[in-house]
């Protein structure tokens, strides 16, 4: 990494060494592996998905939250089992997020998603599906911080 | 040698029955391990389904990151496309068989991508990858390695069914333009498809004379393409009224959807002359000094920049 790279809280920079450290066609089944591991919802938003955000710069229906505890962030996401895709940009930023302080989450480089090496394996115009979901839980991050 | 023509009798009433295969046929293929002559091919939206699981044999050819160019807004060339194919184990007299999910919106855009190049026998799954899955039929996650295909470099023909925006503006008021957006797009109210992502068009409305019919309207509840009288009745006589020797544009979004409605048309009824307009709303709604008309009515053939462009 050179001394111009953003610097990203250690469980983001995880995530994209490991997807740098593959050839290009492999990061596809790395981020397979993340669309399986989308943890279930839990209750309070499982039997009220309207306290999720739609997402709409994704092209599937996907509705996400980053929820601010305390200081610390958890993020959310729910989207169909036939949108592999969408399901693994949520997983990765399930898995980024959350346990990060609201600060870290709101000094998340918004080009993240164009970081961990997948512009080309996934294409610039699905990737801002993973964007639309970044710029919107920095929001809901900012909004409870404000509330 | 292109495989076998699937006989089921609904078919057999398309104006080119050969273009078509039915699930059942394709099942019994592999079942009987009878796969001589043709290749399915997976093309989806979602850039990972394929790896969920696929028909067995089945390769994937991906529009966004195979089909298209990475800079330029087209498609691949002669030389980019022989490669492709080839390495997926197709040969210029292969049989393509083409599904995917959406209601096959991207497998009918790359059977429309591998017509432009000239490919013989391409042919599309009917009911696409909704109907194989609801009806439990096999799928696997064995990524197969086939042998190289020879395939020869052709170059890609733009004028015989893909349409330009020029190729739009001259096309005003000398046949039928088919939009296949939702109704909401078509008037203006809303500028993507409800759960789509903004592509960032900057007016809503259609091309001038153009008629509205979704997409879906070809299709039955199971994503199968309705019969052809059905069919009949929506674009010909009682409905749009197109008649055989008629030239035809379609357009939508980005040209994904209406290669699908290209596909009924071109090969399910017989209409020889239909290309399809890949700008669509994302050029057209976003281009300088052409006409758009919002709101229900198709509107009239307008006079003025356009026309001189017309003429030109």
């Amino acid at each position: 990494m050179n001394d111009a790279a953003p610097a990203l809280p250690e469980s983001l920079a995880e995530i994209r060494e490991d997807f740098l450290a593959l050839p290009e066609r492999e990061r596809l089944q790395l981020l397979l592996e993340f669309s399986r591991e989308l943890p279930a919802l839990p209750d309070r938003y499982a039997s009220a998905p309207g306290l999720l955000e739609a997402v709409e710069e994704c092209q599937s229906p996907v509705r996400a939250f980053a929820e601010v505890d305390g200081d610390v962030v958890r993020f959310f996401a729910t989207a169909p089992q036939e949108a592999p895709t969408t399901r693994g940009f949520a997983s990765i930023l399930a898995q980024g997020l959350s346990g990060l302080t609201a600060q870290q989450v709101l000094d998340v480089p918004d080009d993240f998603p164009l970081m961990i090496g997948l512009t080309r394996a996934v294409s610039p115009l699905r990737l801002n599906g993973m964007a639309g979901m970044l710029t919107r839980a920095k929001r809901q991050v900012r909004e409870q911080l404000a509330a | 040698m292109p495989a076998p023509t699937d006989p089921t009798p609904r078919l057999a009433e398309y104006a080119h029955p050969e273009r078509l295969v039915t699930t059942q046929w394709l099942a019994d293929r592999l079942a009987a391990q009878d796969t001589d002559g043709f290749v399915v091919v997976e093309s989806d939206e979602d850039v990972l389904l394929y790896e969920t699981g696929h028909i067995p044999g089945a390769v994937k050819i991906d529009w966004h990151t195979d089909l298209l160019q990475p800079v330029e807004r087209d498609y691949l060339d002669g030389a980019g496309f022989a490669d492709l194919l080839a390495s997926r184990g197709i040969s210029r007299d292969t049989t393509i068989i083409l599904y995917g999910d959406k209601n096959n919106w991207w497998a009918a855009y790359t059977a429309w991508v591998f017509t432009l190049f000239g490919h013989e026998d391409v042919r599309l799954l009917d009911g696409g990858r909704n109907l194989w899955v609801a009806e439990e039929r096999e799928l696997t996650t064995e990524v197969p390695a086939p042998a190289r295909g020879d395939y020869p470099v052709v170059e890609r023909d733009d004028t015989t069914f893909r349409a330009f925006k020029e190729d739009v503006l001259a096309h005003l008021g000398r046949g039928p333009l088919v939009d296949i957006r939702s109704p909401q797009e078509y008037t203006g109210e809303r500028l993507h498809i409800p759960d789509y992502p903004e592509e960032g068009v900057l007016r809503g409305g259609h091309i001038p004379t153009a008629r509205s019919v979704p997409w879906a309207t070809a299709v039955s509840e199971d994503g199968t393409y309705k019969t052809r009288a059905e069919l009949e009745a929506i674009y010909r006589d009682g409905g749009l009224g197109i008649q055989l020797d008629d030239s035809v544009i379609t357009y939508c979004r980005i040209g994904e959807r209406s290669s699908h409605t290209w596909f009924a048309l071109r090969y399910l009824l017989g209409i020889d002359d239909v290309r399809n307009y890949d700008g669509s709303w994302t050029e057209w709604g976003n281009a300088v000094r052409v006409p758009i008309v919002a709101g229900d009515a198709p509107g009239e053939v307008p006079a003025g920049p356009a026309q001189k462009v017309a003429v030109a």
